[in-house]
């Protein structure tokens, strides 16, 4: 496969899924904001600007409406949904015969939606209409982010190409994860006291949420929000798709098969770069972890990832030909 | 038209459709049909009324969803439009399909021969029959391919010819196009689409098919392959996704099943030329490139190119790859050159030229220059190295202050035009609504030359949707209809 296609193949994948994060953020919040006094709004838009790494330029400024019209529509913001979105197409364009039509046909019509003018004219007003609209629009990202991949499961060769494009999608969550816990890690386990019972369960809940995480934890362990328990879910289960151990496992099963057709020998420092972490996930308890520092610890799983991202590139795209020619 | 229902469709759907005299590739006359169009018009006639609409619709829809579109230059939005398309298909008897097909392949022949003497002996020039200085003077003409042996002698591999037709239904060539011709992908994405919407009128012909052309076409790549190289990898290069072409370089690629690649995808060392893969480096043998000549190599053309590959002629030149179509072959698709194209034939073929051309003044001629700016409003004036129907006049729409400018022009660099007399295109049916009205149309053959001719029957027919316009190129509100070529 050429090394530019595999770019823009886990490139495509990488947008979606941060486009996919950012709506499920901005839709959980926007909704249980509505049972909440206008007094904590503060600390939970900052949060979520936190949990989506504090975009430069954008700022919190009192109205949860805006910050979500800047975040999901600002096309001159690169971290907006809508750039996103606009990214991945481009991508997928550039690899427009690697792909099947039918993936090609669900990112370009949901682009073609998301551009169109009177959308964005009609969003962008501060009208009560466009608030409720907007809540829809972030609905259908999010249903048409998750058709997408069921499409490219179910019509693309799991040959290479896709498997680049797990790599990008579980890289991108994994970091993703690691940023939403430290987010409400700082906020809520750090100042146990500053929220009521109530608020705090409703914290718990949007946390799970805005992983898509809380159905499955309630049928681990029932409805009880219990911290460490939320943790362990988030961070070490073995089974549910959003959690940072499943993320790297799943990454490293794609960059197994990647190797297993682009030579194995190569691929060795990567291997166990990728191999070290999924075992640090693997092995860990969450007593352990939260016996030391989790910002840090989180901050390390991150660095980690960046280090896997430079080292595919590395490998599979950017390498230099005096040392492709020697092998 | 005999039933009822037949003569009511003539009435309200052919209510507009006026003949002039232009050849009409439906009418003979006045309420006389081509007997080749009897069954489509029937046909339509028993469908209910906006059942015409409804397919329109559903085709357009079809083309839209699978991303068929061009760009067009110069506009900073709505950059990616659908090619326009229309509904009726043109049909082509057999008949005339072999004296098209016999007038194509001895016309490429002609000229892949003539490209061949010009790059290594030259007889044609030393003959007299081609003037020196048409071929010098060209900015087509690649000093770097004197001498240079190239595979199977085949410079042009692919080529797309322009076909009109006369006001007596003959057809004649308007253009060669021997650089990187485009439109193929059209011609073959049209008629699925047309097999969809009208399955049955479909059957009702017997048309000949036209789905093999990618298979003839990696066949032909594949023929050209440098010698040794019994399993060559074939690529497609491209310029890249903002080329108006992208999506027809991505359609072919996957229909062929072969790597579409842009230039930063591949390397050169040792004169070898390596794609970029996540396996490593891998060899390429044939490039069937998409690129023009200028852009290809920034060390052997256009230093300023980044489309291309550096050492790319010279890998070329070492016989380690093989470019489909060869560099140089402009040459003989220059406006210019194209005046002398029947001489070219007789030349090399001794047989007369199947196929006409139009006639042709050369404004590096004074005489016919002389005439050509005396008459200016009645002739069309081309730029000989344009394509796409940019930097052309035609002279009875013009207004005068155009007309005055291309005479300046055209004194300012004689070399660089040619005059046609305005000739009227054939005009065919097309879809308005509820109702037919005659077009301009032209025909694209496509023509493939590898260890033989190749020709897939049929072509892109290209349409002035505009009324009364002459223009048909995609990048000036051209759009295009499904050929059909009828077996005996």
């Amino acid at each position: 496969m050429l090394s530019r296609v595999a770019d823009s193949l886990y490139w495509m994948s990488r947008y979606l899924e941060r486009a996919e994060h950012a709506t499920r953020l901005l839709d959980v919040n926007l909704n249980l904001m509505l049972d909440e006094s206008a007094a904590s709004a503060d600390r939970r838009w900052l949060r979520v600007l936190q949990a989506l790494g504090n975009p430069r330029g954008v700022f919190w400024k009192g109205d949860p409406y805006a910050l979500t019209r800047e975040l999901a529509l600002d096309t001159g913001n690169k971290g907006s949904i809508v750039s996103c979105i606009i990214n991945a197409r481009e991508n997928s364009r550039h690899v427009r015969e690697q792909i099947s039509t039918e993936q090609w046909h669900q990112l370009n019509t949901l682009y073609l939606q998301m551009t169109r003018p009177e959308l964005q004219a009609h969003l962008m007003s501060d009208m009560m209409m466009s608030s409720d609209d907007l809540i829809g629009f972030l609905q259908l990202v999010m249903e048409a982010v998750h058709q997408f991949q069921g499409v490219s499961d179910s019509t693309m060769r799991h040959g290479e190409g896709w498997q680049f494009i797990q790599v990008g999608r579980y890289i991108e969550r994994a970091e993703a994860t690691a940023l939403l816990v430290a987010a409400y890690h700082e906020d809520l386990w750090g100042h146990p006291d500053a929220a009521t019972e109530s608020n705090e369960y409703l914290d718990w809940m949007g946390l799970l949420r805005s992983a898509t995480a809380f159905e499955a934890y309630c049928k681990v362990y029932t409805a009880d929000l219990v911290p460490d328990k939320i943790l362990e879910f988030l961070l070490l289960d073995e089974e549910f798709p959003h959690s940072l151990r499943f993320s790297i496992d799943s990454l490293q099963h794609a960059l197994e098969a990647i190797q297993r057709v682009s030579g194995k020998t190569r691929a060795e420092p990567l291997r166990k770069l990728a191999g070290k972490l999924q075992a640090t996930l693997s092995y860990s308890s969450v007593d352990e972890i939260l016996e030391r520092d989790l910002i840090a610890y989180l901050r390390e799983i991150q660095v980690q990832c960046r280090e896997i991202h430079e080292m595919i590139y590395e490998l599979y795209v950017d390498y230099s030909i005096q040392a492709a020619l020697a092998g | 038209m005999h039933t009822a229902q037949g003569k009511q469709f003539e009435q309200t759907a052919l209510k507009n459709y006026l003949l002039d005299h232009a050849y009409d590739e439906m009418f003979q006359g006045p309420g006389q049909l081509h007997p080749h169009y009897d069954p489509l018009l029937e046909h339509f006639a028993s469908l209910p009324a906006n059942e015409l609409q409804r397919r329109k619709q559903a085709a357009d829809l079809s083309f839209l969803n699978q991303g068929i579109t061009f760009t067009v230059y110069g506009r900073e939005e709505g950059t990616e439009k659908i090619f326009p398309y229309d509904l009726l298909p043109r049909i082509i008897t057999s008949a005339e399909w072999a004296t098209v097909e016999r007038g194509l392949t001895q016309r490429i022949t002609a000229l892949n021969l003539f490209l061949r003497d010009i790059y290594n002996e030259g007889r044609i020039l030393n003959d007299g029959i081609v003037p020196r200085e048409v071929i010098y003077s060209c900015k087509q003409f690649r000093r770097q391919m004197m001498g240079l042996q190239v595979p199977r002698n085949v410079y042009i591999a692919v080529c797309g010819t322009d076909l009109i037709r006369l006001e007596n239904g003959e057809f004649v060539v308007l253009e060669d196009n021997l650089r990187v011709p485009s439109g193929v992908s059209y011609m073959l994405t049209n008629r699925r689409v047309m097999k969809r919407i009208f399955p049955q009128l479909f059957s009702m012909y017997n048309v000949k098919p036209i789905e093999q052309y990618t298979q003839q076409l990696l066949g032909t790549l594949r023929s050209l392959a440098p010698e040794g190289r019994p399993e060559p990898n074939i690529v497609l290069l491209s310029p890249g996704v903002f080329n108006s072409a992208y999506f027809e370089h991505a359609y072919l690629a996957r229909q062929m099943g072969i790597e579409l690649v842009e230039g930063r995808d591949l390397v050169t060392h040792d004169n070898i030329i390596y794609m970029r893969t996540t396996s490593g480096l891998r060899r390429v043998d044939v490039i069937y490139r998409r690129v023009d000549d200028d852009f290809i190599d920034p060390l052997a053309f256009r230093p300023d190119s980044t489309l291309g590959v550096a050492g790319l002629f010279n890998a070329y030149r070492a016989g380690n790859v093989t470019l489909a179509n060869a560099f140089g072959t402009g040459v003989a698709d220059d406006k210019a050159l194209y005046a002398y194209v029947p001489d070219i034939i007789r030349y090399y073929m001794s047989e007369e030229p199947v196929l006409k051309n139009v006639e042709t003044y050369l404004m590096a001629r004074p005489k016919e220059r002389e005439y050509a700016l005396a008459n200016l409003d009645k002739l069309v004036v081309k730029a000989v190295g344009e394509s796409g129907g940019y930097g052309m006049l035609i002279g009875p729409q013009a207004s005068k202050a155009q007309l005055a400018e291309f005479a300046e022009k055209i004194k300012a660099d004689p070399r660089n035009y040619i005059a046609q007399p305005t000739i009227t295109f054939s005009r065919a049916p097309c879809l308005f609504g509820d109702e037919f009205e005659p077009r301009h149309v032209d025909l694209r053959p496509y023509v493939l030359y590898g260890d033989k001719v190749t020709i897939v029957p049929g072509g892109l027919t290209r349409v002035a949707l505009k009324r009364g316009s002459l223009v048909v190129n995609s990048s000036q509100g051209g759009g295009s209809k499904d050929t059909w070529v009828l077996s005996e």
